[in-house]
């Protein structure tokens, strides 16, 4: 097996006064799509922003493609190819949808082939080139938002709830648009708390609990184990 | 919107046309300014005497924009209170005459080219020591104390008094008065009002400052970052731009812009002191606050309101003048809290 695209080591990371990570290990394999799972507030954003280095792990090591990013100031470490979509979609709302996109590549101009690409992932974006991003719909500006990590090339992409409050149709669109990305053999690692999406795309699943992951193996075999679920996830219902 | 299908988005956006209400109350400030005009033209009456003094509210209202300008930035982008904005404005003022009175041959000629040679010479002067000065301003005084609100006001203030107190060593304690060049000096008759070529000046090189800005803002990728910036620094970083190095630059620009204005006004005055910047302060700050924190359209606007505003008010009800920018504000404060055109929202 090749040396994963991402690997944290024992990564504790405080936010003021509490303390949120306690020793993460994680490794998210190349060209596969790694979800993220746990209940609310066990610190899935927390290790996501601790990636990006939103927030600075206090200990412990990343090493993004081998290289060690713990330090690393964060335009540095987007510069290496990771594609970051936050939980709260980061959009430049007076900005209009083109200069989201002329940014996201930072760069060189973002390539005509890309761009329909993306058209066609997300067919709004393209009616609404000219608006202000403000005035997009929520889905729209999480189109947006997961746009704008497709802009260029990315080595890997840290998304953040993608399909939180979204309605099912756009939900479909999103997880098509991210089915998508994983057959062109993307490493994605996806924090997702609807378990129909996440198992539809995962490869790999890891679990968290009390800022610490608490299980990994296959998202088949987590989505075919109703006890392992309900004792990991408290999903009482198959397929919430 | 009920269809739910694998890949193809099941919903179609059209655009919807802004209501009459909703296009009135988004173009609204920028409909101030002629309304501002036009009740300052049904009370005052006369015509030249009306032109005149919207002129000169003009010329003003520029000269506190190319102040206002940066400071807007500044706050919008990183969220510090700069009140040492204000020594900037006086190292301006002072570098920059001190160097005309130098080309004193170039002044006194009767020729436009070399009066004109010989104020750019000052104004670049002025904005290379300015930014320069912005520049370890920001290094030494202000980064340590990002996030800080009180402590940014106590420390910059602190560098205000520092930077007064610098001008009276170097230049002495005196006020310097002084004449404009030449061709600067005299009216220019238009449509029936005499006006003073200098305010048209003014007014010439604040539009010219603010298409400029505009167009840097709108159509450049720094421009973009910037206006990213201020709304979500943190995503701007994420995307993989240095934020810090744009800030800096901004903070150096606006300084330098801040002894621009510095110049301008000191033309316009005739006179300099130490403090004029941070009387200043108080207009400038007026103008970002009623802009909407961030907004180089607002501030724009904001300060040709005040400039108006003091003019007419001066000329109609002379004791008024004083009060008439803080009424400005408060009622535009009641309107709008969060000012004219906001950038940055409530943090």
């Amino acid at each position: 097996m090749s040396e994963p695209i991402l690997t944290l080591e024992g990564v504790e990371t405080d936010i003021g006064r509490y303390h949120i990570l306690s020793g993460v290990d994680l490794e998210v394999p190349r060209g596969q799509v790694t979800m993220l799972l746990g209940r609310n507030g066990v610190g899935k954003t927390t290790t996501l922003r601790s990636v990006i280095g939103h927030w600075r792990a206090k200990s412990g090591r990343i090493l993004f493609d081998g290289q060690d990013i713990t330090r690393m100031p964060t335009p540095a470490i987007a510069r290496m190819g990771l594609g970051f979509v936050p939980e709260d979609m980061g959009i430049f709302s007076d900005l209009t949808v083109e200069e989201n996109m002329t940014l996201a590549a930072a760069s060189g101009p973002l390539s005509p082939k890309r761009r329909d690409r993306i058209f066609a992932a997300f067919p709004p974006l393209a009616t609404f080139w000219r608006a202000p991003a403000g005035t997009l719909s929520g889905g729209q500006k999480q189109m947006l938002s997961i746009a704008r990590a497709m802009a260029e090339e990315r080595r890997l992409y840290l998304i953040d709830e993608p399909t939180k409050g979204l309605a099912p149709a756009i939900v479909s669109t999103m997880a098509a648009a991210l089915r998508e990305l994983k057959r062109e053999g993307a490493s994605i690692l996806l924090v997702e708390q609807n378990f129909a999406v996440a198992r539809a795309l995962g490869d790999r699943a890891a679990v968290m609990e009390g800022g610490r992951i608490v299980w990994t193996g296959a998202m088949a075999e987590l989505a075919t184990d109703a006890k392992l679920q309900s004792r990991l996830l408290g999903l009482s219902v198959e397929g919430a | 919107m009920s269809v739910q299908s694998e890949g193809a988005p099941a919903h179609r956006p059209t655009f919807a046309a802004l209501s009459p209400r909703d296009k009135l109350a988004k173009s609204a400030p920028f409909l101030l300014l002629p309304v501002l005009a036009l009740v300052g033209l049904a009370l005052i009456g006369t015509w030249p005497t009306w032109l005149t003094l919207t002129v000169s509210g003009l010329a003003m209202g520029m000269m506190i924009f190319v102040m206002a300008s940066g400071l807007t930035l500044v706050f919008g982008l990183m969220d510090v209170i700069n009140f040492g904005h204000g020594a900037f404005i006086s190292v301006g003022a002072f570098v920059g005459i001190s160097v005309l009175a130098g080309l004193g041959d170039w002044t006194g000629a009767a020729s436009l080219a070399l009066n004109m040679a010989a104020v750019l010479a000052a104004v670049i002067a002025a904005m290379a020591v300015t930014g320069a000065l912005g520049w370890g301003f920001e290094r030494v005084l202000v980064r340590p104390v990002y996030g800080a609100h009180l402590r940014q006001i106590l420390v910059t203030v602190g560098g205000l008094i520092v930077i007064e107190q610098m001008i009276h060593v170097v230049w002495g304690p005196d006020e310097i008065f002084l004449t404009r060049p030449e061709m600067l000096k005299g009216v220019t008759l238009f449509a029936g009002a005499a006006i003073e070529t200098y305010r048209l000046l003014a007014v010439a090189v604040g539009l010219v400052l603010f298409v400029t800005m505009r167009l840097v803002l709108r159509r450049t990728k720094i421009g973009l970052i910037v206006r990213a910036g201020v709304q979500n620094g943190e995503m701007v970083e994420a995307l993989g731009y240095r934020l810090r190095l744009v800030f800096v630059g901004t903070f150096v620009a606006g300084s330098a812009l801040a002894g621009l204005g510095g110049v301008m006004w000191s033309l316009y005055q005739e006179v300099i002191t130490a403090g004029m910047g941070e009387e200043m302060m108080i207009l400038v700050f007026v103008v970002v606050i009623i802009g909407g924190l961030g907004s180089i359209e607002g501030a724009f606007i904001g300060a040709l309101m005040v400039g108006l505003l003091q003019n007419y008010v001066a000329f109609l009800a002379p004791k008024l003048a004083l009060v008439s920018n803080i009424g400005l504000m408060t009622a535009i404060l009641m309107w709008r809290p969060e000012g004219m055109l906001p950038v940055v929202r409530a943090k």
